[in-house]
């Protein structure tokens, strides 16, 4: 009896760790080499809807103590519950560097994802990359900032899109641009973009767009750069009095 | 032996009466309290007095005390058909001020315009709204009911009411886009709620006269792989054997009838052209602004109005190109390529440059024995392939129904549905696989490959899932239709005209047309007839950084004269008088309190240019001859408000004082640096 007990004891363990074994589908990579640095080669700050994959992969390499990239490294990606990478491990190939194709969560915001690696010493290191997943209001605003606002703001010219930036005497601010831009209160931010930069002492050649603009779309487009800024905006949030 | 037992124990009973109504009560008490227990232990009332415990400890906590109802949460709008629950476990989607939640199920709603007690739940996001556990409400695989729609095609829900272009939703109206870009709705009917269909805005060139046009081999090499030929093609891979793309091409060279306006006598001057002038011509023409072509570091450089010309030498044969380029209308009556007016010598060089565009690689593997009777045959079989469907053929009928129709896909059930092995049995993916591998579904199927990227076949799994019934049983009242391209016809010699240059290819007028270039429907009230005129004659580049500008026509002089004429008379918009204000006299303060009002108040430099050597402003049209182009009238209320005139400028409405905007016109008006124009040329 007391055998028989035992038995199918042992039996339900086997199956158990059977099973089990099972999920561990991941082929296990193994590094070749270490490296001590990462670095964005591209595909952060991307913009994109929620549960989407991005449309260009995220790239980083490994870079050792001199400098030089690495090749064989492990580079190993995460990021806040509901993003996938694929795959969620790579090893950096001639050139030093790792890419994965990623996939959003489902919910709007900032995605930090972060990349990371072990050194010859066995420590961790990482870098943070953030990305972004539009909701609807954001999208808006996103679409707004590239009809009405990107020819000033973005420095960078595309082949549809010169770029009126060194043009201007006085330079206006990138909308990642959070050291600067989470300092306004969005009823600032408000008030610039109806009334123009003379409306609070900044340059004239910020033209009022109040009568242009929906209200919709100036909250909107106020949503995006909060969505954007870097570092991340902190909304101050009401205050309200202690129990 | 349990029976005797059973029996032991109820003849135990008959003897003891009050053990036994003791026992009987106990379990029907027991029976009762199973409802009760059920559902204080359910998962809603797990999930609000987690809620509850969140909002506890936070600084808005009596805000949002006050505005938590327990029990089940229910909203029902009879009207739209929903009852939803929803709110009972996502206790805080109201609640902007838990921004910095960030667990399920608690996050309040992102801010849409739309709002939950006007439409519920599950109108956009799909499950069972009256469900009150998380797997009935969002997993529900039972036959007639909906899982939740994952967030990516979440853009869909929009397009159930929203049939417009729609702000916001970029997947959705690419898909749209796409959907027609690519013809496939010429083989798949998709009917809107409104009665209106959806049209393809591909133009597949008629196949009637095409052994005129081309070869045979190249037929065949473009059936094989039409991307081989041109990475930007919209023709799909149908995948088709050797044999089969031998005895289509068989077929179509045989089927061709040959036309006589094709047949143009040679006006080449007969030497060697000089490639680097035809590329100037082509330059010239602007032929980048619809057509691509690959430059040497293999980047397309082009627009995608018109087929892709980077191997061009390699289809077309020199006396169609001749005949086509001086005038296309003749081979194809639908054509969207502007007929232009080159002289033999130009005509002759830019034919020469094209011929030049080839790839010796191309058609070197290429080689057809000549066709037989039954190659012909079978090949006139094979266009059962649907190929009438996109392309006019001669003797070949365009099919009717061809396809399944689309109007309802989104809500097509599961159950009907017959999945690949190892795919995820739901609706997102069954499309996104049909789009993506329509062949993988079974051997023998006709929708081609096409190579759309994994963002694309998100972007019309998109445009699919919005073709619900929900969308035929909202009230009509909130449908939004999409708006269709005006039937306008210029009348008059001016319209032939208009018709033989494709204007509307690039200019919208009165709602017809496209975007490339400035709508022209009150055109006559904005311009000078003599710039006007000068334009067309010559159009200098208003903007020299655009890649796609006015191509010049060479109109003779009779035509330029009917166009301006028309434009001038028929263009006008009603809301002014186009010679209310003078062309110049305006007092030297006047024009100073413009400038001042220009650089200072306005800071219109930021964006425009009228003094070349100072001012760099690179957004709207420079300026430093704007007293010659534009009427002052047309200025003046232009800059009252630029988007009632032109809808959808970014030149921002400034309420402008009239003694303002008079004074920049004056200043505007003196505008008139007639040396620059010349440079500029």
């Amino acid at each position: 009896m007391r055998t028989a007990a035992w038995g199918s004891c042992l039996i339900a363990l086997g199956l158990w760790c059977g099973c089990s074994h099972k999920h561990a589908v991941a082929p296990l990579l193994h590094a070749t080499a270490n490296g001590s640095a990462l670095l964005e080669s591209s595909g952060g700050k991307q913009l994109s809807s929620p549960g989407s994959t991005l449309a260009q992969p995220l790239v980083v390499q490994v870079n050792d103590k001199q400098g030089n990239s690495v090749t064989g490294a492990l580079v190993t990606f995460s990021g806040p519950a509901g993003v996938t990478f694929n795959p969620p491990q790579v090893l950096t190939d001639s050139s030093g560097q790792a890419s994965a194709q990623v996939t959003l969560g489902e919910s709007a915001g900032r995605y930090d994802l972060i990349a990371s690696s072990i050194d010859s010493g066995g420590k961790t290191f990482d870098l943070a990359i953030p990305v972004f997943a539009a909701g609807y209001q954001q999208q808006v605003g996103h679409e707004v900032e590239d009809t009405y606002c990107a020819r000033c703001h973005d420095p960078e010219s595309t082949t549809q899109r010169v770029s009126n930036y060194d043009n201007l005497a006085v330079k206006p601010h990138a909308f990642g641009e959070g050291d600067f831009l989470n300092k306004l209160s969005d009823s600032d931010l408000t008030t610039i973009i109806s009334h123009g930069g003379q409306s609070m002492n900044m340059s004239a050649q910020m033209p009022p767009y109040g009568s242009t603009l929906p209200k919709s779309d100036i909250q909107a487009l106020i949503a995006y750069i909060r969505l954007v800024s870097d570092p991340p905006y902190k909304p101050a949030g009401v205050v309200y009095a202690k129990r | 032996m349990s029976k005797t037992k059973i029996g032991a124990s109820l003849r135990a009973m008959h003897r003891d009466p009050i053990r036994a109504f003791g026992v009987v009560s106990v379990v029907l008490l027991l029976v009762l309290a199973i409802a009760p227990a059920k559902d204080f232990f359910s998962q809603w009332r797990s999930y609000q007095s987690q809620y509850l415990r969140l909002i506890r400890d936070r600084g808005d906590a009596v805000t949002l005390r006050r505005h938590f109802q327990g029990g089940i949460r229910q909203i029902w709008i009879a009207q739209l058909g929903v009852v939803d629950r929803c709110q009972t476990c996502h206790a805080g989607l109201t609640e902007p001020t838990l921004v910095d939640v960030k667990r399920q199920p608690f996050r309040p709603h992102p801010p849409i315009p739309h709002s939950a007690d006007q439409f519920g739940c599950v109108i956009c996001h799909r499950g069972q709204g009256e469900a009150t556990t998380v797997e009935d409400a969002h997993h529900s695989t039972l036959a007639g009911e909906e899982p939740i729609l994952p967030a990516r095609y979440l853009e869909a829900s929009c397009g159930q009411c929203h049939h417009e272009v729609l702000k916001g939703t970029p997947k959705l109206n690419q898909g749209r886009v796409l959907l027609s870009r690519y013809g496939c709705v010429r083989c798949h009917a998709v009917r809107l709620p409104d009665g209106s269909a959806m049209k393809a805005s591909d133009v597949p060139p008629p196949l009637t006269h095409i052994a005129d046009k081309t070869s045979r081999e190249w037929i065949y090499a473009w059936l094989k792989d039409p991307a081989s030929y041109s990475a930007s093609a919209t023709m799909p891979n149908f995948h088709l054997s050797d044999a089969d793309a031998r005895d289509i091409s068989a077929f179509l060279m045989a089927n061709s009838a040959p036309k006589a306006a094709d047949v143009v006598v040679s006006q080449g001057t007969g030497k060697q052209e000089d490639p680097a002038a035809g590329a100037s011509i082509y330059g010239q023409s602007f032929c980048a602004s619809c057509h691509a072509a690959q430059n040497a570091g293999g980047n397309l450089v082009g627009g995608d109005l018109g087929p892709e010309l980077t191997r061009i030498g390699n289809k077309v044969k020199p006396e169609w190109l001749e005949g086509w380029l001086s005038d296309p209308h003749s081979y194809d009556a639908s054509t969207t390529m502007p007929h232009y007016r080159w002289s033999a010598q130009q005509l002759g060089l830019v034919k020469a440059f094209l011929l030049g565009k080839t790839d010796s690689d191309f058609l070197a593997n290429v080689h057809l024995d000549s066709a037989t009777p039954a190659q012909i045959a079978h090949g006139k079989t094979l266009t059962d392939y649907g190929c009438a469907a996109c392309h006019e053929i001669r003797r070949i009928q365009r099919p009717e129904n061809y396809a399944p129709e689309l109007s309802r896909i989104g809500s097509k059930p599961v159950v009907q549905l017959v999945f690949n092995e190892g795919m995820r049995h739901t609706l997102p993916d069954y499309l996104a696989t049909k789009i993506s591998q329509p062949r993988s579904f079974g051997p023998g199927l006709r929708m081609p490959q096409y190579s759309f990227t994994p963002d694309q076949v998100d972007a019309i799994t998109t445009a699919l899932l919005a073709l619900t019934d929900r969308s035929y049983s909202l009230p009509s009242s909130l449908q939004v239709p999409a708006q269709h391209d005006s039937e306008y016809r210029a009348a008059g010699g001016a319209g032939k005209l208009m018709e033989d240059f494709n204007c509307y290819s690039c200019h919208r007028i009165n709602g017809r047309g496209g975007d490339m270039a400035p709508d022209l429907t009150w055109e006559g009230s904005s311009v000078q007839r003599k710039w006007l005129d000068d334009f067309l004659k010559n159009p200098n580049t208003l903007r020299p950084a655009l890649l796609r500008r006015m191509p010049k026509f060479n109109l003779s002089d009779s035509e330029r004269a009917v166009l301006t004429e028309s434009i001038m008379n028929v263009y006008q918009t009603p809301a002014f008088d186009r010679d209310e204000m003078p062309a110049s006299g305006y007092p030297a303060a006047l024009v100073e309190q413009g400038r001042q009002l220009f650089y200072s108040r306005y800071a219109c430099q930021s964006c425009h240019i009228v003094d070349t050597k100072q001012d760099k402003g690179y957004i709207g049209p420079p300026l430093y001859q704007v007293g010659l182009r534009l009427t002052a009238a047309w200025i003046f209320h232009y800059l009252k408000d630029p988007q009632a005139l032109r809808p959808g400028t970014i030149e921002p409405k400034q309420k402008m004082s009239d003694e303002d905007a008079r004074a920049l016109t004056a200043f505007l008006m003196t505008q008139k640096s007639a040396g620059k124009q010349e440079g500029a040329r």
